[in-house]
Parts: structure tokens; C-alpha cells; sequence
């Protein structure tokens, strides 16, 4: 065996996903305003795992957790940042995607919870090219190598220095029989739009294409000469910046660092709770302390500690902290708890302003976390309980998962204290339209597929408070239990579920929670989850003699040629 | 076979007269090719006749003829070694199996990079050594520049010829890029540092022939063990020619050093750090030709690439790029449980680890081409003992002054002390050339052209060459 063949205890470090700018050890964040550069100089011995150096601006999770932290700052705390270009600080390298050693030596679950992640940051690239008016180009003066290629794909424009060497290349299948797992292929021929023969000729060519075959393939938007590039660059961002509507008069509010105890069976956050029992997670989310602010500029007062967005940001922290460092978790319960008509109050000014850039934000981050939620590989529940406040953009969480309970009535409350309100869910304009799944769709016409008229019909419901039995009726929840059988129901729902195959499992909550149409996202992690998990699996790139192990040995691998 | 056929456009000993689809490719290339030579190989000099060898066939010995020709009439073409009868394959894992006399698709990428960074060199040299002509200290110096030159040119040749008729549109396409990159360019440069580098002076010529095509000529070894037979002929070939580049560039610095030493001696100089007293004398100080030297080797070793390498690996198991002397070497040629000493900073400290022999390889060629250095540096000071002064040229550490490999972040004295970057500004002059050094030395090249006067800084030759004395006019000025 290979030295580099080592089984790597991945949960031995935990990995953290908040950082900041201050602590970056890979990229570099300049701000020019209209427009910011994010420079890639990977810190060759800064990986998060030993046992691989990110040699020539290779990456590993941890480079991308610092690439998700500055898109996400440069979203919030930079409004007067209108286009943002992505460059290396290397010579010759702009980026060779993800560290081969470090795959070639990681667990299966590591390596998939890496791509997903990477391909969610990609996301969040082009979702702020949509619709945050901070457009992406990538300024590529070095050889920009599998993922590296595929970064530059996640932006709006790809100027390629024209040096007579430089190259764009997808080289996964020709050199280490993986795919390109970070969107290139769906990239390729959905958003550029690339004739397939082309691309397929691109794929399995190692050294990619340069210069003016780059430009005719359509690989790259344009090309220019080195001399002529940072100027070529500036020029292309303030041209991107120029479409912009982000306002010119306003701060962006700090992201300021998440309150976050870990203990030993959970972690604490400010508006959220996780607690660990065998196998399961309870996500306990926690309504507004406080009613919502009045505006807008009430909003910006606020900040970080907006309710909705701090929330968002814990729940998406908890989210990948789940993923990465409790693979053993393979349920997840969510619960909510506090004042419903509050929650209500806050839902309504994210709808009422959400022309203002600010709120904006908030309201695409809640898009982007509940994505994050959808796709998330464990088995989904949410309980809805007296006392609880799935309240319009928080109730999204009730489609994401794959069932919701409700109890109906009110808990047995013999010791004669006042009865709590029963427990009920209120929709709103959020829940239709507002925060599409990666289909395209909202989780709730994507729920109605075949049953339009229940979607009309649950639409003209918004704003009402719909306890167990209207919800049921309306199909807005699985089952409505009341206090005898919830209990022992609850009990039997998390002991059955965590006696199937994890696996199965996430096969098949995957294939149920997407139907409808496909757009490039779906496409990407579908095709991701198949493909390219089937073949990070399969002996001809993991086995003793596949390629993944093999590379960097000099041995070649050995190839299983039957076709399955 | 051996034979080669100078009737055709293109002298040639691979039957390019029966291979038509090559014939157009290269003839689509030659006006090409003419019009680089013209545009960036040397500036001037080109209606000149020049007494230049060219090879004739090639059977060892016999293989050159010296004639006058003018540069752009130079008859350059594609010759191959001898074919060896049943080759096998020498190493990797095809080791024992034929040679293959065509390239096995899927080491098509792998081979075709491996001759565009070996070809986009050899233009290189050509271009970073164009106006030299003008500074030439004899007519026999500038004939040896001009040889070096011509033959640089027709390796590009060899390299093309291999692209073309083994590598298709891809191939024709990048041989069409050896001729658009240049030498120092800002918008193409060459693809490898050392060969964006000037060479402005004489010493830098006669350094960068003596190391930098030293380690042309490792490249060319490790290539011409290729299972890839008209690789390995090729080569092999070229390394016939490559012997005389080493050549100019070790007895140039010889003739310098002897130069130096003789006029210190009549001046009666015997401290050799005395720079001021010696450069008074219009000679090289011995300090400076060590900076120098300090300089082109350590450029050099950057060449070789990361000590560990996995292209190196992947192009050894493939057969494709074979190890010094390969098969003189006594292992098994596979080394897949073999391991090699390499020299590593660790731990604020220099150590000699085992690591895997196969991911060593560039490492390996490293130690091989320093050995190479170190017998050169001996013949030089062999050249100064003779002359009495007390003074020793050394090759500085493979660590010192690194851009590439697993030293290039630290800061290395040429004696292997690891400095921090404090003390490594305040040192760092001393180990090279500073711009001082740099335009004295220049201040030294004016050119001497008439036939048997040498420059101020440099003696005549022992020998001169193709059967002429050194007061022969290898370059006709005045015609």
C-alpha cells in the first residue's frame, strides 16, 4: 500500500465554519469599491487535516470555508461592493481544485459533505450574480485546473490571460477517474452552453485548452494578452458593476461572530438549540425575543442580531456542523418554540421591504439556508407542538423536512394550569414563491405537483392560524396526533426510521424531495449524488489500485474495464 | 538508414520524401521557422558567412563536416540516431516489452507535453543569447555562439518533427506556439524561469552553457531512455550535438579564469578579493565570477521541479521519462519498493529522509546533475591552482536561492546556513551579483573581431576548432 493511502479520521477535527477575513490563511479580500477582489495564494501547509501539503492553490475545506465566509461578508457588509473578481496571487496557478492527496485519503462521508459544500458555495456565487447585484467574473492569469476551472465557471465572465500556456482544463477523468465535482460538466453544457462533442472532447483532454482554442470552444469569454490583463480586469469589473442596484448610501452591517457553546451532547446558540441523543438530532428553534422593528433602517439598526438572520446564521452553522462532524446524527428533528403572531410581525416586514438591499439579503439567505436544509443527507422531521411558531418564512422548514407531525389539541394539563394554545402553523407570502428549492419551485407547489387546486386553496389561507386538523386536511402536514398517542408515535417514528439503511435512506428521501422540473442546480447535486458518489465509490477510483490512491505514487492504475 | 538525404528542402534521415502528410506539415513550417530565426535568433551577423559544423550523417565519429554558410542558409533537419534492433522498453511498468515505434494513445498527452517543454527551450537560448554577436570577445567565440545557436535551433526542429508527425492537429498547433512564445516576453514568455532570464554578457553565456544546457543535456538522458523509440533516437541525437555546447561553455570559463589569474600574476595581485585592483587590470575578479556562478545554478536547479513529483512518477511508470543512465543502473527499473535519500528541511534542520525512490525521481536527477556541476568546478580549479592563487570556486548549496521545490520558501547560504529574513537582507549581496558586478562585467564587452585578437578578459583557446588554429576567421566580417 501507498503511504498516502491512510484512512483518515475526519471527525477527529472538528471542523469550524466561521471565520473572518482577519483569520483567512488562502484568500485575500481587497476592497475597491464598486468592486472587491478575492485573491487565491493557498497557504500550502494550512490544511485542515495532515497528511497533504495545497501545493500550487489547491484546496481543501478548509480554503472553501473561507471562500463561503467572504461571499457571504461581501453580501452583507459591502453594499457599495458591485462586482467582485476572483484572481490568484500565485504565479502560473490560478487554481488546481481540490487537493488530491487530501481525497485520495479521505472517508467517503467527508468526501461528499466537501463536494456538496463547495458546490453550495458555487451556488451562493451565482445566486449574488442573480439577484444581489454583485456580479462575479473570474480574472484567470494562471492555469486554472479541475476545480479550479470550475470556480471560474460558477461566475458571470472568464477572461483567460492569453500567455500561449495558460489553460483551463477539467483533467478529473483522463488523470484521477473521478468527475469534475464541483457543477463543470452541467456548467459546461447548460450555462455555457457548450456543444456536447466539444465537451466531451474537453473532458478528457489532461492539459485542457488555451488561449484562442479556449475562446472558440467558448471555455472562456475572453482572452488578453498579459500585459494588457489587470487593466483588461478593472476595466470588466467596473463594467459589471455598472448594472448594479445596490445602493451607494448605505453600510453594510458586520456579521459579527455567532454566540455558540458546544457541549458535549449539543451545542447552545443565541435563537437555537441542538441536542444529541443516540443517533438524533432536536433542533429547537427559538421565535423573536422581541417584536420586529418597525423599517427597514430598524433592520440596519439591528444588524447581526436581526432575528431572522441571526437565526439563519445559526441554523446554517448547526446545519454544517451536523453534516461534517456528527455523521452519526441521522435524524434530525426540528422543533420551534416561541410567539407565533411575533414570528408573524417579522415575517411580514421581510415581505413588506424586501426592495430594500438589506432585507433583501436576508430574505436570499433564507433561500440559500433552506436549500442547504433540503439537501441535507439525514432523515428530516419537524413536531409541531402548543407553543411553537412555524410562522410564514420559518414554516418553510415544515415542506423541507420529510414528514411533519402536529399535535393536536393541547398537552394534558391535569395539574390545572391554564391550557396553551393549541398548536397551529400560519402561512404567508413566503411560502409561495419567495425561497424556490433547487427545482425552481416553491416547496409548497413543489408538495402540490398533481394537486393545483390545494395550492390556490392554501394560498387564500395565508395569514390564518391552521391548527392540526385544517392543516391535516389541507395536506400542510403528515399526520396530526393528539397527546395519547404522541408520545409513543414520536417514539416510534425515530425507532424505525433509524433502523433502515442510512444509505437507502438517503437515496431515497433524495429522489422523493425534488420532483418536478430541473433547472442547472438541480442538476448539479443530483447529478453529483449519483454520479460522481457512485464513482467515488467504485474500486477503479478509491480501490487498492485505483486511481485516487494511486496518484502522485507514479503507479497507474489499475482499471476493473467492465462496463455496470 | 544512416544516410542522410540533403537534396530535399529538409535534410533528412527518416524518408520524409516518402511520408507526405509530414513533408506539407513541416514545409507549412519551415517560412515559419525562417521568419523566427530571422526576427529572434541573433540580431546581426546573418549575411555573414560563418564557419559552422553540420551534421552529415549519424554514425559516431564521422557524423559533422565544417563548412562556411551563412546563418539563414544553415541546412537544418531532422536526424535520428541509429535505430537499436529489438529495443525494449527500459523501465516503468512496460519495462521488457518492444519499444513502441508509435505513441500509445494513452500516454498522447503525456509525451506531447513533455516535447513542448523540452522544445520551447531550445528556441529559448537562442533568444536570450541574440545580441551576444555584437560583444563577441573573437571571431572564434562568436563562431562557438553561432554553433550553439544554429544546433538550438535545429533541436527545435527535432522537437517539431516529433510533434508533427506523431501528434496531428494538437501537434501542429503547439509547434506553431514554440515560435510565439519568447524569451523574457511580457504577454508569452517561455514556459520555464530560467529561460526568461538574460544573458547579456559573455560570462552569462559561458555559465548558462556550462549549467543550464547541463541540465539540457540530463533532460535529453532522461528522454533518450524512452520506451517511445523516435523519442529516445531523437535524443539521443541531440546529445551528439549538446556535447559541444557544454564544451564552449566549460572552456569559456576556463580561458576567463586563466585570463584572470595570468594578469593578477604579472601585476603581481595575489589576494583574489581585491576586486577594485583586479577590475583595474580590465579583467573578471574571481568573487564575481563566484556570484555569478552562484546565480545561473541555483536558476538551474529550479528547473528540475519539485525534488518530489508526481508528472515525474506518472512519466517514469509510462516509460516515457527515464532516469540518468537508466540502464546502467542495477534495480529492477520499476522501483515500486524502492526507496531514495532525500535532502529535506525539517524541523529547523537539514536531514536526509528515505522516501519513495518513484516520487523522487526529479530529486534523483538533481543529485546526478550536481555531481555532473561538481566535476566542472574541479576542472576550473584545477585551471586557478595552476596559477597559484589562492582561490576555489564552489557550488553553492542546493537549497541557497530557490523559487521552485521544497526550499524555496527558506533563506540558504551557498554554505547551507538558514538565515531569516533580516539577516538574510543584510547577507544576500555578498552570495550575488550585484548590480555593480553586473555593469562591470558589461562594461568589459566590447566586441573583438579581428581574427586571433581576444578581449582584455579572456585567453585564447588551447585548440581551435574544425581543424582550424584560434587566428582563423570563423566569421567572415568583411565579406
Amino acid at each position: 500500500m501507498s503511504s498516502y493511502v491512510v484512512e483518515q479520521a475526519n471527525d477527529v477535527v472538528a471542523l469550524d465554519f466561521q471565520t473572518h477575513p482577519a483569520r483567512y490563511k488562502h484568500w485575500q479580500l481587497g476592497i475597491t469599491p464598486p468592486y472587491a477582489t478575492l485573491s487565491l495564494s493557498v497557504a500550502e501547509d494550512g490544511g485542515v487535516f495532515p497528511g497533504y501539503r495545497l501545493k500550487r492553490n489547491s484546496y481543501d475545506i478548509g480554503v472553501d470555508i473561507e471562500l463561503s465566509d467572504a461571499v457571504m461578508r461581501l453580501r452583507f457588509e459591502h453594499p457599495e461592493v458591485r462586482a467582485v473578481v476572483i484572481t490568484s496571487a500565485l504565479a502560473d496557478s490560478f487554481c488546481a481544485g481540490a487537493n488530491i492527496q487530501m481525497l485520495g485519503q479521505a472517508s467517503h462521508e467527508h468526501k461528499v459533505n466537501f463536494c456538496k459544500f463547495t458546490n453550495e458555495t458555487r451556488n451562493a456565487i451565482e445566486d449574488a450574480s442573480a439577484h444581489s447585484g454583485q456580479r462575479y467574473m473570474a480574472a484567470i492569469n494562471g492555469t486554472a485546473a479541475g476545480g479550479g476551472f470550475e470556480l471560474a465557471l460558477a461566475t458571470d465572465y472568464l477572461l483567460l490571460v492569453d500567455d500561449g500556456n495558460t489553460a483551463v482544463s477539467l483533467p478529473e477523468v483522463s488523470l484521477l477517474a473521478v468527475l469534475p465535482g464541483t457543477g463543470g460538466l452541467t456548467r459546461l453544457v447548460d450555462k455555457r452552453k457548450i456543444r456536447r462533442d466539444i465537451a466531451d472532447v474537453f473532458c478528457t483532454l489532461e492539459e485542457g485548452m488555451r488561449s484562442s482554442r479556449a475562446l472558440k470552444n467558448k471555455l472562456v469569454d475572453e482572452t488578453v494578452p498579459r500585459s494588457r490583463f489587470n487593466e483588461r480586469v478593472a476595466e470588466l469589473a467596473m463594467e459589471l458593476a455598472g448594472g448594479s442596484d445596490r445602493p451607494t448610501d448605505r453600510t453594510g452591517i458586520p456579521l459579527t461572530p455567532l454566540r455558540r457553546n458546544n457541549r458535549s451532547d449539543g451545542i447552545d446558540y443565541e435563537h437555537l438549540r441542538v441536542d444529541y441523543q443516540s443517533g438524533l438530532a432536536t433542533i429547537w428553534l427559538r421565535g423573536p425575543q422581541a417584536p420586529a422593528p418597525a423599517d427597514a433602517a430598524g433592520i440596519e439598526k439591528e444588524g447581526a442580531s436581526f432575528w431572522p438572520l441571526a437565526l439563519l446564521r445559526e441554523l446554517d452553522d448547526a446545519l454544517l456542523h451536523l453534516r461534517f462532524n456528527e455523521p452519526s446524527l441521522g435524524t434530525l428533528v426540528f422543533k420551534s418554540v416561541g410567539d407565533l403572531d411575533r414570528a408573524l410581525g417579522y415575517d411580514a416586514l421581510l415581505i413588506e421591504h424586501n426592495d430594500d438591499w438589506l432585507v433583501r439579503e436576508v430574505n436570499l439567505y433564507a433561500t440559500r439556508v433552506f436549500k442547504r436544509l433540503d439537501l441535507t443527507a439525514r432523515s428530516l422531521f419537524a413536531l409541531i407542538e402548543p407553543g411553537s411558531c412555524f410562522a410564514g418564512w420559518l414554516s418553510e422548514i415544515l415542506f423541507a423536512v420529510d414528514r411533519s407531525y402536529i399535535l393536536e389539541g393541547t398537552s394534558d394539563t391535569s395539574d390545572g394550569e391554564e391550557e396553551d394554545e393549541p398548536a397551529g402553523i400560519v402561512l404567508s407570502e413566503s411560502n409561495f414563491g419567495r425561497h424556490p428549492m433547487v427545482n425552481g419551485l416553491s416547496r409548497l407547489r413543489t408538495r402540490f405537483l398533481g394537486e393545483p387546486d390545494t395550492l390556490s386553496r392554501v394560498h387564500t389561507l395565508a395569514g390564518v392560524t391552521l391548527f392540526a386538523q385544517p392543516a391535516l386536511k389541507e395536506g400542510l402536514v403528515t399526520f396530526a396526533l393528539d397527546d395519547i398517542d404522541w408520545e409513543d408515535e414520536i417514539r416510534l417514528l425515530l425507532e424505525e426510521r433509524s433502523s433502515f439503511s442510512p444509505d437507502a435512506l438517503s437515496g431515497m428521501e433524495a429522489n422523493l424531495r425534488f420532483p418536478g422540473p430541473e433547472t442547472m442546480e438541480s442538476k448539479i447535486f443530483a447529478r453529483l449524488s449519483t454520479w460522481q458518489n457512485w464513482i467515488f465509490q467504485r474500486p477503479n477510483a478509491v480501490g487498492e489500485k485505483g486511481a485516487l490512491p494511486l496518484f502522485g505514487s507514479g503507479r497507474r492504475p489499475d482499471f476493473d474495464k467492465n462496463r455496470v | 538508414m544512416a544516410t542522410v538525404n540533403y537534396d530535399t528542402l529538409i535534410p533528412n534521415n527518416v524518408n520524409l520524401s516518402t511520408d507526405l502528410r509530414l513533408q506539407r506539415a513541416l514545409e507549412k513550417w519551415h517560412p515559419k521557422f525562417l521568419n523566427w530565426w530571422l526576427q529572434r535568433g541573433p540580431t546581426d551577423f546573418q549575411t555573414n558567412e560563418v564557419y559552422l559544423r553540420t551534421a552529415i550523417g549519424v554514425d559516431r565519429g564521422n557524423w559533422a563536416k565544417f563548412g562556411f554558410v551563412r546563418m539563414p542558409d544553415y541546412r537544418w533537419g531532422i536526424l535520428l540516431a541509429p535505430a537499436v534492433e529489438n529495443r525494449k522498453i527500459p523501465f516503468g511498468e512496460h519495462t521488457g516489452e518492444p519499444a513502441w515505434q508509435e505513441v500509445p494513445g494513452e500516454y498522447r498527452g503525456l509525451i506531447r507535453r513533455l516535447l513542448v517543454v523540452q522544445g520551447d527551450t531550445e528556441p529559448a537560448s537562442v533568444e536570450q543569447q541574440r545580441f551576444l554577436g555584437h560583444t563577441a570577445p573573437s571571431l572564434y567565440d562568436m563562431r562557438n555562439l553561432f554553433q550553439v545557436n544554429v544546433e538550438e535551433a535545429r533541436h527545435l526542429w527535432a522537437m517539431v518533427y516529433l510533434l508533427h508527425k506523431y501528434f496531428g492537429r494538437d501537434g501542429r498547433e503547439e509547434a506553431e506556439m514554440l515560435l510565439e512564445r519568447t524569451s523574457g516576453d511580457e504577454d508569452k514568455p517561455r514556459i520555464l524561469g530560467a529561460f526568461n532570464e538574460e544573458t547579456p554578457d559573455w560570462l552569462s553565456f559561458f555559465l548558462f552553457t556550462s549549467f543550464t544546457d547541463r541540465d539540457g543535456k540530463m533532460q535529453l538522458e532522461c528522454l533518450a531512455q524512452s520506451g517511445f523509440d523516435p523519442l529516445s533516437r531523437t535524443c539521443r541525437f541531440m546529445l551528439t550535438e549538446e556535447g559541444h555546447h557544454m564544451f564552449v561553455g566549460k572552456s569559456g570559463i576556463e580561458r576567463i579564469l586563466a585570463r584572470t589569474c595570468q594578469v593578477m600574476n604579472d601585476a603581481g595581485i595575489s589576494d583574489p578579493t581585491d576586486e577594485g585592483a583586479v577590475r583595474a587590470l580590465d579583467v573578471m575578479d574571481l568573487p564575481t565570477i563566484q556570484r555569478k556562478m552562484n546565480f545561473h545554478f541555483s536558476v538551474t536547479l529550479d528547473l528540475f521541479g519539485s525534488e518530489i513529483s508526481t508528472n515525474a512518477a506518472n512519466a517514469f511508470t509510462a516509460g516515457i521519462k527515464g532516469r540518468f543512465h537508466e540502464v546502467d543502473i542495477a534495480d529492477d527499473h520499476r522501483l515500486l519498493n524502492d526507496n531514495y535519500p532525500l535532502l529535506q528541511y525539517e524541523n529547523g534542520r537539514f536531514a536526509v529522509n528515505q522516501v519513495p525512490a518513484i516520487n523522487a525521481i526529479n530529486a534523483r536527477l538533481l543529485d546526478d546533475y550536481i555531481d555532473d556541476c561538481e566535476n566542472v568546478v574541479t576542472a576550473w580549479n584545477k585551471t586557478i591552482a595552476k596559477s597559484n592563487i589562492d582561490f576555489a570556486l564552489s557550488l553553492p548549496h542546493r537549497a541557497f536561492n530557490r523559487q521552485i521545490g521544497s526550499f524555496a520558501d527558506l533563506n540558504v547560504t551557498p554554505a547551507g546556513g538558514v538565515l531569516n529574513d533580516a539577516d538574510w537582507a543584510a547577507v544576500k549581496h555578498q552570495f550575488l551579483p550585484s548590480r555593480e558586478d553586473l555593469g562591470y562585467i558589461l562594461s568589459l564587452m566590447k566586441a573583438s573581431l579581428s581574427a586571433g585578437s581576444y578581449a582584455s578578459w579572456i585567453a585564447p583557446p588551447k585548440n581551435g576548432v574544425g581543424g582550424k588554429p584560434g587566428n582563423f576567421e570563423y566569421v567572415r566580417i568583411t565579406c
